[in-house]
């Protein structure tokens, strides 16, 4: 018998706020979740601009008073913050946030071992890496803590979940760049069909705003720089006066679960996982082919492990990253669609809580279920002068209420690596 | 309380997370102040830098508790 995989769980630390529901609000109505970079002192870098987490403490454009800043002191003790990165904390709320929404707590040995988890990133600790590196320089090799190695890997994210929440099963990382968080859910959506697992703790994190993050991708001309003065405005997919990504941070987590598990205890269901695709371009280290053909295999791939034509997909979330790649995209999908891309429909939430790196692929997930569940598509902000002409509809600044029961997210990263997940309603 | 004893136990305070009534002469790190192995390495090397003293791994082995560590420190100042 085909085992079917349902998302009966959400959790999200995204630049919009911490949680879901606070986010998904902003993001439908048109928020943006960009500002000046808080993090650190931007003097000298071509880009200033980022959309980071509004913390409580004030950075990120957050604040005690404001509704959805992250608080990490409700997630860990100032002793065990120490021991992780900030994409291992973002992780880790966002995994609570998912596993209670889904109203799972594994206790007995049986469900503990039938549980597992796959949260990946795109860079890890990069941030302690580097200051790590300046203290080896300064101080020597006696003074590194302990908790360097445990605080920067990225499979600590899974591990340190594993941790918390006593979940037994397959312990797994995934590290695609930016497709991260889309392959970790399709690799673990793949694990429950696979019967290795019952349920899945799956997604992605990141936290690249750090000096030599930022310094990296502006290396890469990746990042956007002409829109310093204007942040909010500086994530602008599709749009003409687009320039280069923004970088985002946080983390979407969501539990996976075998549909007959799920029915069997009650659990809420958002989405079902219909279908993954993978591809490599065999390119560019990071540019995609002008003819997309790297991301279009994935999404027909994805089709077809789904079992459905294309042209049933009712909406698409973009990978959208706001850099001349956004057309080559575009492109791709609408060959994808095919006799659909005249009334399909298409958006980049980057344009809202900008390039999560490895988690953007989870995050982006997230929302798609969230589209299926209100029946509405979320908006592509700053779209003011579209670069492109397209029959499709790029749902500009405003969210679109629509019948949707079948989306598909696109998630592509540096090397040329794709990923395409197809979910679908269940009734 | 001896000027050594305080400033072990501020470390021990902050590195811990501990609650400061626990954190007596007596306490050991790991079955008191819920440490574990590596964050007493985190500590030997706040104490090294705090005292800017030498803790080899073969003594550090011996401070397991607070009362461990400021005798040490003591009979290294002493030295």
């Amino acid at each position: 018998m085909v085992r079917r995989v349902v998302i009966t769980g959400l959790g999200l630390v995204s630049p919009l706020g911490a949680g879901v529901e606070i986010s998904w609000k902003r993001l439908l109505e048109g928020q943006s979740g960009a500002g000046p970079i808080t993090a650190f002192d931007t003097t000298d870098y071509a880009c200033t601009v980022a959309c980071e987490i509004p913390m409580v403490d004030g950075r990120g454009g957050g604040g005690p008073d404001i509704e959805g800043s992250f608080d990490p002191s409700k997630v860990l003790s100032n002793k065990e913050r120490r021991k992780v990165d900030d994409f291992i904390l973002y992780a880790i709320a966002a995994a609570d946030e998912a596993l209670d929404d889904a109203n799972w707590h594994p206790e007995s040995d049986d469900d503990q071992f039938r549980t597992g988890v796959m949260i990946g990133s795109g860079i890890g600790g990069l941030g302690i890496i580097a200051d790590t590196a300046l203290e080896l320089k300064e101080k020597g090799p006696k003074r590194i803590s302990p908790f360097f190695i445990p605080s920067s890997l990225i499979n600590l994210a899974s591990g340190q979940v594993s941790i918390r929440h006593g979940l037994k099963g397959p312990n797994h990382a995934v590290v695609t760049a930016c497709a991260t968080g889309a392959h970790a859910i399709g690799d673990a959506a793949r694990l429950i069909k696979s019967g290795d697992a019952d349920v899945m703790v799956a997604g992605g994190a990141e936290s690249a705003i750090v000096p030599i993050g930022i310094a990296g991708f502006i290396a890469c001309r990746a990042l956007c720089t002409a829109f310093n003065d204007e942040p909010t405005k500086a994530s602008r997919p599709y749009d003409k006066d687009r320039d280069g990504f923004v970088m985002g941070e946080g983390a979407g987590v969501v539990v996976l679960e075998e549909y007959e598990h799920a029915k069997a205890r009650g659990a809420k269901i958002y989405a079902e996982v219909l279908g993954y695709g993978l591809s490599g371009d065999a390119y560019h280290i990071t540019a995609p082919s002008e003819d997309g053909d790297g991301g279009y295999r994935a999404m027909i791939a994805a089709a077809k492990n789904a079992g459905i034509d294309p042209a049933t997909i009712d909406y698409v979330n973009s990978h959208g990253t706001s850099t001349m790649a956004d057309g080559i995209e575009l492109k791709a999908i609408e060959k994808f669609l095919g006799e659909r891309a005249a009334t399909g429909t298409v958006s980049s939430t980057k344009s809202a809580i900008g390039h999560l790196l490895g988690g953007a692929g989870a995050v982006e997930a997230i929302f798609c279920a969230l589209a299926i569940r209100d029946q509405v598509a979320p908006p592509t902000i700053n779209l003011d002068n579209p670069a492109y002409e397209t029959t499709i509809d790029l749902v500009p600044h405003k969210a679109k209420p629509m019948k949707i029961d079948t989306v598909m997210s696109n998630s592509f990263g540096f090397g040329g690596t794709n990923a395409a997940l197809i979910l679908g309603k269940v009734d | 309380m001896s000027e050594v004893l305080e400033r072990v136990r501020k470390i021990v305070i902050d590195h811990l997370d501990a609650d400061p009534d626990k954190v007596t002469d007596k306490a050991s790190f790991i079955d008191d102040l819920e440490a574990d192995s590596l964050d007493i390495v985190e500590l030997v090397m706040a104490f090294e830098e705090e005292f800017d003293i030498e803790i080899p791994d073969d003594s550090a082995e011996h401070i397991l508790t607070v009362g461990d560590a400021v005798n040490y420190i003591q009979e290294k100042l002493a030295a």
